[in-house]
């Protein structure tokens, strides 16, 4: 049987880091093909390429037998390969319709027939059971509806090959369910589906077969009946991976962090946050889990003082923090390890001692008065990355040029160096390697040992439920429910995530 | 030596090797806008050799060129400096020119309305007031942008316009010097004269303010916490904002402290080279300000050198007019040529083949588009 | 970044607050400062001509401004009529107030708004289309100057106005396809690239001038006025729309003409997409180099456009820095009118009355220097843009350099 696609020794290389390295791939007509590797092995790099956007350095990539050469995207969706990308591809301020037709509009007498396009998604869609409302504007739609129109977008223009890039990074479990049946669905009518991941327990739902990469490099091809987690788990990082986190049970303390009827509007002037109340107390974690877009980084912006809030109050150790200024609130004592390491936590063109004392530049030992103490600054700095394990030829090194694990470390050794009662840590480990993450997690556990209450808000189940004492539910920006994580399973949070009471849950 | 020192040393030899390429650009730029303004000349029908040879002569050749250089390049070094500041807290302040004029306005009001003062009191007494001049009239576009978020370009581009008309109309009316023919102030009081330098050319004390504010400057921004805030700002307000910085704050300060030492230029201009305020003050030291602050990379040391040239580029032109007979407009082109290349300093690498490095991070960004 | 305050109005609202200042102001005017004597003569043109007593006029259309504008605030719909009622009503009184003993043609004035505003909306425009792509162009005021220059000189060397104009279009599309180079293939700062093009218009427009233009500066030749036939005989509507020069209906015809192709053609879909979220375009096969070289280059030969209209339209020559700011604006009109060109050609129209105002002031002889008047459309300016940012929405992709 003639394979839909196949890469033969496929290499990409970016400066400094190859990022695909002599790849061969196969993908059979029919089948789900699940690509799994952890952030940074190269499975977006190598997908870029199939469809164009990446030139191949090296290898040759062969569509249905034939070698074909895909310049651009243009090209791999003349030859009816789709890619649904991890951040949508869709216009915002556009309608469905019109985002569909973007490139192959139809028109009528040289203007655009938007009911006539209309028509034809409505009919189109249905036949493939993703019903979307063509004249809606993408913005006023769910995150997953949103990624039925990037699918249709693909179908639209005839992909017999389908490429999802973490399709389920921003759905719930129940969504995520949706969305495989909908790829079953597609497959049984011949399409071919590649399936990126980095969740192990995903593969299991829903591949035929399961590609694993790492650093660049196939580590091996297998189907979900002959593997385990952890043998899949250890294909992908390379050694024996502990999958959950060693830690005792919380000593507690007083309450450090105090959120009541907490609501807060998003930039679109709609309330993000919608009567949030919950507490941290010092020594526990509270993991505040929910689907990206329910609220939380509204929640943390408005605790960290980054955003106004509307009504409601927030105490930070005993004292009224809500309508307070981020310099007034670090000096209360928190820690904030922000959720987009780039644009909030460093100063990419400053050199890592300078980030190190982003914060805390203004007082003494680093300035008196007016003056920068700069040989404090530097003292301070080579102190902490050696502590910290930050890897870097020199502590003057501009942050820009880390890898996001040791751009990750250095807020965390900026943030934990201080000393801090309460620790927000948003999203602390997205896109890290492994080797970065058990090092994050681990100095989370440290610092909750040490007596700091922390607010953990991540999208990730598996770091909420390895980490936490207590898990919230965030869900259309409020707390759900909020249940000890001895009680918490994979099923009861996904449902909870999806909106079911605590009511329907028994 | 071990594999990694050899492999740190290889990055500190290529990150000076790096340096001194990066500088060699703006140089290139320079180089390449006269040798485009030779072009013209030639295309024009006059001697290019002619021209050139004046241009130098004219700014260099002799007592009275090197003095009037410095002259020129005292006012373009403290709008440099106000751009430059700017420039490092993200913001493009394209209103240096109407916070000259303020200043200017200012100041000759204390050097004419006030009599009676000892020169050590007079002359700091003027040079403040013109400071503080030029640092309201940046202010203001400052806190709209602080406070309601709208940019900068527009706004003080308006200032400009309405500072001119503001003191067209005072130096054509109230402040108008009866004896005098043509509209302008009266002279300033002598004890509000900045002494010369060097009788009897013009050369006056403006010119040492002006390189102690650049020492002051850089001072301000890497010494001082108040400058790492700018800094900051300038080169992520978002991450300024996390760690607690007032971005806000931080642009009302530098658009203040951008217009003080544009207030400055003016007032040095006013209280040393003119003695008064014409209503036909000479303007353009909004847009060369701009190009003496690329050409510095916004680096409080660069700026004496770009701007003894951009100052030595307009004085040799007057003796290049008459040498050769051409446009002293010409000059206008080559500056202009100047800025286009410092701008796209990329089409300057891709002419000569310098390579960018791969990896470089931008050091300020200011397009973000209108008031966001 | 966030806002320190929670509440915030709307535009509609900004703008009803604003009129009712504006018709309690007019009332404070006409109850102060006008002697209940006075009558203003308010010329209809063909309509004739009516005397009315000011004060009353000035006070019954300073509170139905106020009145209108409170309504605005409080309806929330239907709230463009309102405003533009309200805008009408304080225009009126203004224009009362200051005919006092004195007459003021009406007809005359909206027409003279019409003519002033043409460069600024032409302005707009080019700033629309380029905006639109992704590309912020603050140079349309040197593409202007450059192409006043140019544009004149090659109507002198050609002995023909048209060529000038068409010179003038070029001149404009060179200079935005510097910043379009600039911009697309260098990835420079867009703001620092157009900064870059205003200096060297300014350069090249003075040399040009100096060089060659000087012994040419009596001429004085104009495009002449076009009376459309049959239209041109409507009173009121007809003497302000169909009696005008060439590049006036150029500019109403590229209005309406840029409106339909940016909202309902594939190319301008394309070409929004561009300016909104230039990946998603690529992923699609739309070329974004492609679309916005053009685009920014069409933008210039419009901004060219606006050139000929002060050298070749207005007055005839060509005068150093003649463009007087109406390129940037032109940038407020286009941010006013939240990059539609509807919108920005009412933004255009306001400017244009502030500058038809400013001459009619000083023919009347108002007690005011003529400096400050002159100051009015800059004031303007700055009240509009404070008033509108963070209230609209700009392309999302604009001012960053697209990377493959």
């Amino acid at each position: 049987m003639t394979l839909a696609l196949e890469t033969r020794g496929c290499s990409k290389a970016f400066p400094g880091v190859q990022a695909c390295d002599s790849i061969s791939f196969q993908l059979e007509k029919g089948e789900i093909h699940a690509v799994l590797g952890e952030n940074g092995a190269g499975k977006t790099t190598l997908m870029n390429i199939i469809y164009g956007l990446y030139d191949e350095d090296e290898g040759e990539v062969f569509l249905n037998g034939e070698e074909v050469d895909i310049r651009a995207p243009s090209d791999a969706i003349r030859r009816g390969i789709g890619m649904v990308h991890q951040h949508f591809m869709l216009i915002p301020v556009f309608t469905v319709a019109e985002n569909i037709m973007l490139g192959m509009e139809t028109t009528k007498n040289g203007l655009l027939d938007e009911q006539g396009a209309a028509k034809q998604i409505r009919e189109f869609s249905h036949q493939f059971g993703l019903d979307v409302d063509p004249n809606a504007y993408v913005k006023d739609l769910p995150v997953g509806i949103q990624q039925r129109v990037e699918i249709i977008k693909a179908l639209y223009r005839k992909a017999d090959i389908l490429i999802l890039d973490e399709p389920t990074a921003v759905l719930t479990p129940q969504e995520a369910k949706e969305l495989f049946e909908i790829m079953r669905s597609l497959a049984a009518q011949g399409k071919s589906i590649i399936f990126i991941t980095h969740k192990l327990k995903e593969v299991f739902a829903v591949a035929d077969r399961i590609t694993v990469l790492r650093n660049g490099r196939v580590v091996g091809t297998t189907t979900p009946g002959e593997a385990t987690e952890a043998k899949l788990a250890e294909m992908m990082v390379g050694r024996e991976v502990i999958l959950t986190v060693d830690k005792g049970p919380p000593e507690l303390g007083d309450v450090v962090l105090k959120v009541e009827d907490l609501v807060v509007l998003d930039d679109r002037r709609v309330q993000a946050v919608d009567g949030v109340s919950l507490q941290v107390r010092a020594g526990e974690i509270l993991g505040v889990a929910g689907v990206q877009g329910n609220g939380q980084t509204e929640l943390v912006e408005a605790i960290t003082g980054l955003r106004p809030v509307l009504s409601g109050e927030i105490e930070i150790l005993g004292h009224d923090t809500t309508h307070s200024t981020p310099r007034q609130i670090i000096e209360a004592g928190v820690a904030h390890v922000p959720e987009d390491r780039q644009k909030h936590g460093l100063v990419l063109s400053y050199p890592l001692v300078d980030n190190l004392v982003l914060s805390t530049y203004y007082r003494p030992p680093f300035a008196h008065g007016l003056l920068i103490d700069n040989e404090a600054v530097d003292e301070f700095g080579r102190e902490v990355i050696a502590e910290y394990d930050v890897r870097t030829p020199s502590e003057y090194v501009l942050a820009g040029k880390l890898s996001g694990g040791n751009q990750q470390k250095l807020i965390v050794a900026r943030e934990f160096s201080r000393p801090s009662e309460l620790v927000i840590a948003a999203q602390p480990t997205r896109g890290l390697d492994v080797g970065s993450i058990e090092f994050i997690h681990q100095r989370l556990v440290e610092k909750r040992d040490a007596g700091s209450g922390i607010l953990l808000v991540s999208v990730e189940l598996d770091e909420i439920m390895s980490l936490s004492d207590r898990i919230a539910v965030l869900y259309q920006g409020k707390i759900i429910d909020t249940l000890p994580a001895s009680e918490a399973t994979r099923e009861r949070l996904g449902l909870l995530m999806a909106g079911v009471h605590k009511e329907e849950n028994k | 030596m071990t594999a990694q020192s050899k492999e740190m040393t290889a990055e500190a030899t290529s990150s000076w090797l790096r340096t001194l390429v990066d500088l060699a650009v703006p140089v290139l730029a320079v180089l390449t806008a006269l040798a485009i303004g030779a072009l013209v000349i030639w295309a024009s029908g006059a001697d290019v050799v002619a021209a050139y040879k004046g241009l130098l002569e004219g700014a260099l050749g002799s007592m009275r060129g090197i003095t009037e250089t410095l002259v020129l390049a005292t006012p373009y070094t403290l709008a440099g400096l106000a751009v430059a500041l700017g420039f490092r807290c993200g913001l493009f302040n394209i209103g240096v020119e109407g916070q000259f004029y303020i200043g200017a306005l200012f100041s000759v009001y204390v050097g004419y309305a006030v009599k009676g003062l000892p020169m050590l009191v007079h002359v700091p007494l003027a040079l403040l007031v013109g400071a503080l001049g030029g640092a309201l009239w940046g202010a203001i576009p400052g806190f709209l942008k602080a406070r309601l978020g709208a940019h900068e370009v527009i706004n003080t581009i308006m200032m400009n316009y309405i500072a001119v008309k503001t003191v067209d109309y005072l130096v054509k009316n109230p402040m108008r010097d009866a004896t005098s023919t043509i509209p302008r102030t009266p002279f300033i009081e002598r004890s509000a004269t900045l002494p010369q330098l060097l009788a009897p050319y013009r050369l006056h004390l403006g010119f040492l303010i002006a390189v102690a504010a650049i020492f002051v400057v850089y001072w301000l921004l890497w010494k001082t916490t108040l400058g790492f805030e700018i800094r900051t700002v300038g080169a992520n307000p978002d991450a300024a904002q996390y760690a607690g910085m007032s971005v806000t704050r931080n642009f009302v300060l530098a658009m203040l402290l951008s217009g003080a030492l544009a207030g400055l230029a003016g007032t040095s201009e006013v209280l040393g080279t003119n003695r008064n305020l014409p209503a036909a003050f000479v303007s353009g030291y909004g847009f060369d300000s701009i190009a003496i602050a690329l050409l510095a990379k916004s680096h409080p040391f660069g700026i004496l050198p770009a701007a003894l040239l951009w100052a030595g580029l307009r004085q040799g032109a007057g003796l290049m007019q008459v040498r050769a007979a051409i446009s002293i407009d010409l000059i206008n082109i080559v500056q202009a040529l100047v800025i286009v290349f410092i701008a796209a300093d990329e089409i300057i690498r891709w002419i000569y083949r310098i390579r960018r490095p791969k990896e470089e991070i931008r050091e300020v960004v200011f397009t973000r588009g209108w008031g966001r | 970044m966030t806002q320190a305050t929670g509440f915030r109005l709307s535009r509609l609202q900004v703008y009803a607050l604003l009129f009712i200042l504006l018709g309690l102001l007019l009332l404070a005017v006409a109850q102060l400062r006008i002697e209940p004597e006075q009558v203003s003569t308010l010329g209809f043109e063909k309509l004739g001509r009516r005397k009315v007593p000011t004060q009353l006029t000035v006070t019954a259309l300073g509170t139905l401004c106020a009145a209108l504008g409170v309504a605005t605030y409080a309806l929330k719909t239907r709230g463009g009529v309102l405003l533009l009622l309200a805008l009408s009503a304080a225009m009126l009184g203004l224009l009362t107030a200051l005919a006092q003993g004195a007459s003021i043609d009406l007809v005359g004035m909206l027409a003279s708004s019409l003519r002033m505003s043409t460069p600024i909306a032409l302005g707009a425009l080019a700033g629309i289309l380029c905006e639109r792509a992704g590309i912020v162009n603050i140079a349309i005021e040197g593409m202007m100057l450059a192409a006043a220059a140019f544009g004149f000189g090659a109507s002198l060397f050609f002995e023909n106005l048209w060529v000038g104009v068409l010179a003038a279009m070029v001149v404009g599309g060179l200079m935005a396809a510097l910043h379009a180079v600039m911009s697309i293939r260098f990835k420079t700062d867009q703001i620092i690239s157009g900064t870059a093009i205003n200096i060297l218009a300014v350069g090249a427009s003075g040399f040009l001038r100096r060089a060659y233009l000087v012994q040419a500066y009596f001429v004085g030749k104009t495009l002449t006025s076009i009376k459309i036939p049959l239209l041109s005989e409507v009173p009121v509507l007809g003497t302000i729309f169909f009696r005008n020069q060439p590049i006036v209906y150029l500019m109403l015809i590229l209005l309406a003409a840029l409106h339909i192709v940016l909202f309902y053609t594939p190319w301008g879909l394309r070409t929004r997409a561009v300016g909104e979220h230039p990946l998603a375009a690529d992923t699609v096969g739309v070329n974004v180099f492609r679309m916005r070289y053009i685009n920014v280059i069409a933008a210039g030969c419009i901004a060219g456009l606006a050139g000929a209209w002060f050298s070749l339209e207005t007055v005839g020559s060509f005068e150093d820095l003649m463009t007087a700011g109406k390129g940037y604006i032109a940038l407020a009109a286009m941010i006013f009118g939240n990059w539609n060109p509807i919108g920005a050609f009412l933004g255009a129209l306001l400017f244009g009355f502030a500058d038809a105002l400013q001459i009619k002031l000083q023919i009347l002889n108002v007690p005011l220097p003529y400096q400050f008047l002159g100051m009015a459309p800059y004031i303007a300016t700055m009240i509009v843009l404070g008033g509108v940012i963070g209230r609209t929405t700009p392309p999302a992709a604009e001012g960053i350099p697209y990377e493959k």
